[in-house]
């Protein structure tokens, strides 16, 4: 057996464990944000950018609770939907003290919430020359996640499915053409619905999983979170263990010898 | 004079940095940023940014997403 049950991934130069990041939306308070976070086991945090309510502005906050000492922020630019507000809120995050890491998301149709895979490759351009580390949200679609790659981000993110949707991963073919394609790690981000969904990602070879509503949609989030962090782990291992192969014919566990008469 | 802030007309002194408005409502010391009529502005430049009419200023802080 290999003794580091735990191997660690790099991305934009740190090292993680945990390759379950986790959203931060949709929870009943920041109490429960807080406690999903740590059974999740996640050390990658997304949070999102959004104007202070100025006729209440002593609100408590989300990063009183989720500390940027203990975890690895990453602001998102979700509900931009040109490329130039992503580029806004990316600018406008970093100068909020968190890093250089943002979760780019150009949305291009309010629906499906798919991405505008144009505009995700413009904004990508000017964030990689602005020295941001981008991880792009981004189709299933080889191509684009290519480009994307090509520009200089950090990973790419494909959907597995809608965001928020639950459905699993819908096109695993196309991930794994992603796979064998990328030299930068493939984070599934979106469309995840529970930990079965999420130990066929790491089983195929995805460096990582994001999710949010999965974990906060569930009737129990914190024991949904827990799971996720355990099909995370069981699909990783189960990737490196290497799986048998599928025959279509049983093979006997039990010796054919030594029968009774 | 009028300044809008995250959209809404508010009122503040001539002279009034944007220091002082981001004092004013009580995140001086918070973890907000700071757009300048649609360019970033380092907080250390907030002291020395003078408001004039119809500046548009947004505040921004992080929520919960994913």
């Amino acid at each position: 057996m290999q003794n580091d049950i735990f191997d660690v991934f790099e991305l934009a130069g740190r090292s993680y464990r945990s390759r379950l990041l986790v959203g931060t939306g949709k929870y009943a308070d920041f109490e429960q944000t807080r406690l999903a976070i740590e059974a999740s086991g996640a050390e990658i945090v997304t949070v999102a950018v959004r104007r202070v309510n100025i006729t209440d502005p002593g609100k408590p906050n989300l990063l009183d609770h989720v500390d940027p000492k203990r975890y690895t922020i990453l602001p998102n630019t979700a509900g931009c939907y040109t490329a130039d507000d992503a580029i806004r809120t990316c600018r406008l995050a970093r100068e909020a003290g968190i890093g250089n890491l943002v979760k780019l998301e150009v949305i291009g149709d309010e629906k499906t919430l798919f991405p505008d895979v144009a505009a995700t490759i413009e904004a990508a351009k000017v964030l990689v020359a602005e020295g941001f580390d981008v991880l792009p949200y981004i189709t299933d679609d080889p191509v684009a996640c290519k480009r994307l790659e090509d520009i200089g981000c950090k990973a790419v993110m494909p959907l597995a499915a809608p965001i928020g949707s639950g459905l699993g991963i819908r096109n695993p073919y196309n991930i794994r053409l992603i796979l064998e394609q990328s030299s930068v790690p493939v984070i599934v981000d979106a469309g995840v619905g529970t930990a079965s969904d999420a130990a066929v990602a790491l089983e195929m070879g995805c460096t990582a999983v994001l999710m949010n509503t999965a974990i906060a949609g569930a009737k129990d989030p914190l024991l949904m979170a827990h799971a996720m962090k355990l099909g995370v782990e069981a699909g990783r291992a189960a990737y490196r263990a290497g799986r048998m192969p599928r025959r279509l014919y049983a093979t006997a566990s039990s010796p054919l010898t030594d029968l009774l008469g | 004079m009028r300044v809008h802030i995250n959209g809404e007309d508010k009122q503040f002194d001539e002279g009034s940095s944007v220091a002082d408005v981001v004092a004013s409502l009580g995140l001086a010391g918070r973890r907000v940023a700071v757009e300048y009529n649609r360019e970033v502005l380092r907080a250390g430049d907030w002291a020395a940014t003078p408001l004039r009419e119809n500046d548009a200023l947004e505040i921004v802080h992080f929520v919960g997403g994913g």
